[in-house]
């Protein structure tokens, strides 16, 4: 993608002085990248490396919260252990099946709304009309928001007594009695997919318009010409133009979905309807003290986010420009 | 005649999506707000009309020390965060965007892992290391941490804008003689600054936003940051939340985020989708 100078240099002008003078040039520029480079390494490092190393490490000792420091290998028994006669260890505990199963379910259904909403929006938001600027912008809120604000703003909404949801629901004859959408068993998970959609679709909607504004108009001009309709033009040629955008998009956003944490404990606490797996691992790790136990989950998630992310790197290793 | 009705018909169609869009994006804050204003007497009657204007909620919540603490601790953190993303970010994308080396594409590939983390799987590790700096309890702690999200985000964008610049503009610098770092500082920092105004609006908003480390890793109200003190905000038991100062708070802390985002939009989508679409 970048030319660098240094490269070039020696094919210009004199022969042996330039070319002395395009190593030296480039050797210093290679020196200043390194050293320009260390303290975002060293950053990274300190804050990303060494604690998901010791993530690793603690996950196989019986570290408590009061003082990490103070840890003894113990194995994989915190993952699996056999012992008197039965399994123990996490993945035995059925409720870390269940905010693995919540992950996903949650993941899944919440990219799949979003993306196609996200779609729509961005179909209306690439039609020329009036006002599409402030409608953009407009769009842009429930984006800007922080999840902590829009978690307790739904919860105000979706109050059992005294929410304008249930309110509304019942004015307009839906339901008898109000709704207990974030205590409900059934309900909640979705009271939180709700949130999480409401918030995301402007990101979402955001890409793909990006990936619309760029998209040739000579086909849709022939297929025009041509009296095809609109919804055939938009499964036949919009579609199948806008899908890599819509896989980054959606890659994102799973990614984003597998770790999700704040909207959940805002909405539900660590109620075990809604419970995922970064909800599991921090509650082993801070409430219960048990660094050992949280690390082997988060060490799992970990695994299961890098595993997704190999794939789609390995997958997408073009479109990310990485080896241009 | 008929193909106009029908014309009219789809257009009028079109712009009540379009109103739907509007609603459904805009009517939960607009619910917050009318519901900030309400004294708590009139709250748990559901009015879609402000109806009446009484600033008892704000003046509680900005009454509170801890809360006011909390807003300065935000705004503290908020931007050193930015302050040494876009600083660390500005030197590490020259390298990347500007210079061939050796093992440029494994260090842009770490950089993306990094920013694929799930912030939990470091909770440990990252409580260790601030608990040994003597940061635990401190917003510093936390300016140290968000850097797990902030810069892998901005040294990515950052990279993809330093690309683009053109090629001579270095060609003559190197010409002139101009070290590397005068490159940066003279040539190339004039030109990055739309870019760095949209990283950074990204990385402040990231950082005033973030719940988890915040949650984690302070204890005492003074040193908490604003998304932890309005989720920790309680009543007398779980069934009798204070809603109208919760909401009082939440517009508080999100009113200046929607200016923000109101005037910079267009900064913020091409940020966005240069993060994104690039990476």
């Amino acid at each position: 993608m970048s030319h660098p100078v240094a490269e070039r240099a020696p094919h210009r002008g004199g022969a042996a002085k330039s070319g002395y003078r395009g190593t030296k040039v480039r050797r210093q520029r290679v020196r200043a990248a390194w050293l320009f480079l260390a303290p975002m390494l060293v950053a990274l490092a300190l804050v990303a490396g060494w604690p998901l190393l010791r993530t690793f490490y603690f996950s196989f000792t019986d570290a408590s919260l009061a003082d990490t420091g103070r840890a003894t290998l113990i194995g994989f028994e915190n993952y699996l252990v056999y012992d008197d006669g039965a399994w123990y260890g996490l993945l035995t505990d059925p409720v870390w099946w269940t905010s693995v199963w919540n992950t996903v379910f949650f993941s899944v259904t919440s990219v799949s709304l979003e993306v196609v909403f996200g779609v729509i929006v961005a179909l209306l938001l690439n039609a020329e009309f009036r006002g599409r600027m402030l409608v953009r912008a407009a769009v842009l809120i429930p984006w800007a928001i922080p999840t902590i604000v829009s978690a307790k703003m739904w919860a105000w909404m979706l109050n059992d007594q005294f929410g304008i949801i249930n309110h509304l629901l019942m004015m307009l004859g839906i339901i008898d009695a109000p709704l207990a959408w974030t205590a409900d068993a059934d309900l909640s998970m979705w009271a939180v997919i709700m949130v999480d959609v409401w918030k995301t679709i402007p990101f979402v909607a955001l890409l793909v318009l990006a990936a619309l504004q760029m998209l040739p108009s000579d086909c849709y001009e022939a297929a025009e010409v041509d009296g095809i309709h609109p919804v055939k033009v938009f499964f036949r040629v919009t579609l199948p133009l806008i899908t890599p955008a819509l896989m980054v998009a959606v890659i994102f956003r799973l990614l984003d979905a597998l770790r999700v944490f704040d909207v959940i404990y805002v909405l539900t606490s660590n109620s075990t309807n809604t419970m995922t797996m970064s909800i599991y691992a921090r509650q082993q790790l801070v409430e219960f003290q048990d660094v050992g136990y949280g690390s082997a989950a988060s060490t799992m998630l970990f695994l299961i986010i890098a595993l997704i992310t190999v794939l789609y790197l390995y997958l997408g290793r073009r479109q990310l420009g990485v080896d241009q | 005649m008929n193909r106009t009705v029908l014309r009219l018909l789809k257009r009028l169609g079109f712009y009540a999506l379009i109103a739907v869009v509007l609603f459904y994006a805009i009517f939960p804050f607009y619910y917050a707000v009318v519901t900030s204003l309400k004294p708590s007497s009139e709250l748990f009657r559901v009015d879609f009309w402000p109806s009446s204007f009484d600033l008892v909620n704000y003046a509680r919540i900005l009454g509170e020390k801890s809360f006011v603490r909390a807003i300065l601790n935000s705004i503290l953190v908020s931007f050193s965060v930015v302050f040494i993303a876009l600083l660390l970010g500005l030197t590490a994308s020259y390298a990347l965007g500007r210079v061939r080396f050796r093992g440029r594409t494994s260090v842009l590939l770490i950089i993306l892992g990094v920013s694929m983390f799930p912030q939990v799987a470091v909770l440990s590790g990252l409580f260790e290391v601030i608990r040994v700096l003597d940061l635990y309890n401190n917003p510093a702690g936390l300016v140290l941490s968000y850097t797990i999200f902030t810069l892998p985000f901005t040294v990515w964008v950052l990279t993809t804008f330093m690309r683009q610049l053109p090629q001579e503009l270095e060609e003559a610098a190197i010409m002139d003689g101009a070290t590397p770092w005068i490159t940066i500082t003279r040539v190339f920092l004039p030109l990055m600054w739309p870019a760095m105004a949209t990283t950074g609006l990204l990385a402040f908003i990231a950082a005033w936003n973030e719940f988890l480390f915040a949650l984690t890793f302070t204890l005492t109200d003074d040193q908490r940051t604003v998304p932890v003190a309005i989720a920790l905000i309680s009543g007398g038991s779980q069934h009798e939340l204070p809603w109208g100062p919760i909401m009082a708070a939440s517009v508080t802390v999100t009113v200046p985020l929607v200016v923000l985002v109101m005037i910079f939009q267009r900064r913020i989508v091409s940020g966005l989708t240069a993060g994104a679409v690039k990476g």
